[in-house]
């Protein structure tokens, strides 16, 4: 990789903690980007019913977390506040739980007020989705009801939002 | 003319000592934790770097014929073993929860003491696993002496399986 020469101090900074950075913050190819998300139906933590189809036109931010997971429970306190300011726009945050038992998600869910739907996950929802095999995991998902991003690990929040805002700049389907 | 490009070079060089020196500074804080005596036994950083075991040299183990075959326990989340785990290995419960220590105990119970176990979790980053430390520090407080731990940089999916180790999937 060629630097410039003239490039300042904060940009080779950035550009060696990128490239040392162990944890991988970027979105991963994988053969699910730019496919229609696969549909799930499951009951959210207060039985009601989310079917992932019925989102088509709206911009879903899906997040496989879970309560033992610390930076999931860094993520979701943002993701309850862009539920509220970009939820009139179009945005659905969708929180799915790799928890084994639901107690410690619904006392979390109460602690942290979250605002949108947070449902269980299992073997055959993980799998559908890739194989969740490491939090947090999440995805973007268009209007037109294809992933457009599939984020591993702690996401980086600011370009994380920077990609909602786009999603939800495009038109519907 | 030669003097001005000199010192030009100069400064690229300082500023890319500069870069990597604050690097360093700020990888010194997890160094430390990892080598001082006051890292919780909760972090996975408490596990000597003497006892962990790379992917690769897991993988030869299980692949090799003659040698023992090590008990290998997964000590995280089930959804995640159900998903996909190492061949043989067996689900031990979340090294952070008491019932998951529980499980742990008795999935050894009957392992002699100096029995080769690995286990391994892979649920987040390595500094962020709650699972692998207490796991760990439970089996040597039992008596273990041959505890290995997976060392997992990132998570089992994308330290494990997508590196083409073999998995044990659903059907």
């Amino acid at each position: 990789m060629k630097i410039p020469r003239r490039s300042s101090l904060p940009f080779r900074f950035a550009l060696y903690a990128c490239l040392l950075a162990p944890a991988v913050l970027h979105p991963a190819p994988h053969s699910l980007l730019h496919h229609p998300a696969p549909t799930f139906v499951r009951s959210d933590l207060s039985g009601k019913s989310v079917d992932l189809h019925a989102y088509h036109g709206q911009v879903v931010l899906l997040n496989f977390w879970a309560t033992w997971c610390a930076p999931c429970r860094l993520e979701l306190p943002r993701f309850a506040a862009w539920q509220a300011q970009y939820g009139p726009q179009g945005l659905h945050i969708i929180a799915v739980s790799m928890d084994d038992d639901s107690a410690p998600v619904r006392a979390l869910a109460r602690q942290l007020n979250l605002d949108f739907p947070v449902v269980m996950g299992d073997q055959p929802l993980g799998t559908l989705y890739g194989g969740v095999l490491g939090l947090p995991q999440t995805f973007l998902i268009g209007r037109d009801g294809t992933i457009r991003a599939r984020l591993k690990g702690e996401a980086d929040l600011h370009s994380l939002e920077s990609r909602v805002r786009r999603l939800l700049a495009e038109p519907g389907p | 003319m030669k003097q001005c490009r000199c010192l030009h070079v100069s400064r690229e060089y300082c500023s890319f000592a500069i870069s990597l020196l604050v690097l360093v500074l700020l990888a010194v804080p997890q160094v430390q934790a990892q080598f001082s005596g006051a890292v919780s036994p909760a972090s996975a950083y408490s596990i000597p770097q003497s006892q962990l075991i790379q992917p690769d040299a897991l993988n030869r183990l299980l692949q090799a014929p003659a040698a023992a075959k090590p008990l290998v326990l997964q000590v995280g989340s089930h959804i995640f073993f159900s998903q996909a785990h190492i061949p043989g290995s067996t689900y031990a419960g979340p090294g952070s929860q008491p019932a998951g220590l529980q499980l742990l105990e008795s999935s050894v119970n009957s392992s002699p003491k100096d029995r080769l176990i690995i286990l391994y979790c892979g649920c987040c980053p390595w500094n962020r696993c709650p699972n692998v430390g207490p796991a760990y520090h439970r089996l040597r407080d039992l008596g273990f002496t041959h505890v290995k731990v997976l060392y997992l940089a990132n998570n089992f999916g994308d330290d494990w399986v997508a590196k083409g180790y073999p998995v044990e999937e659903p059907h």
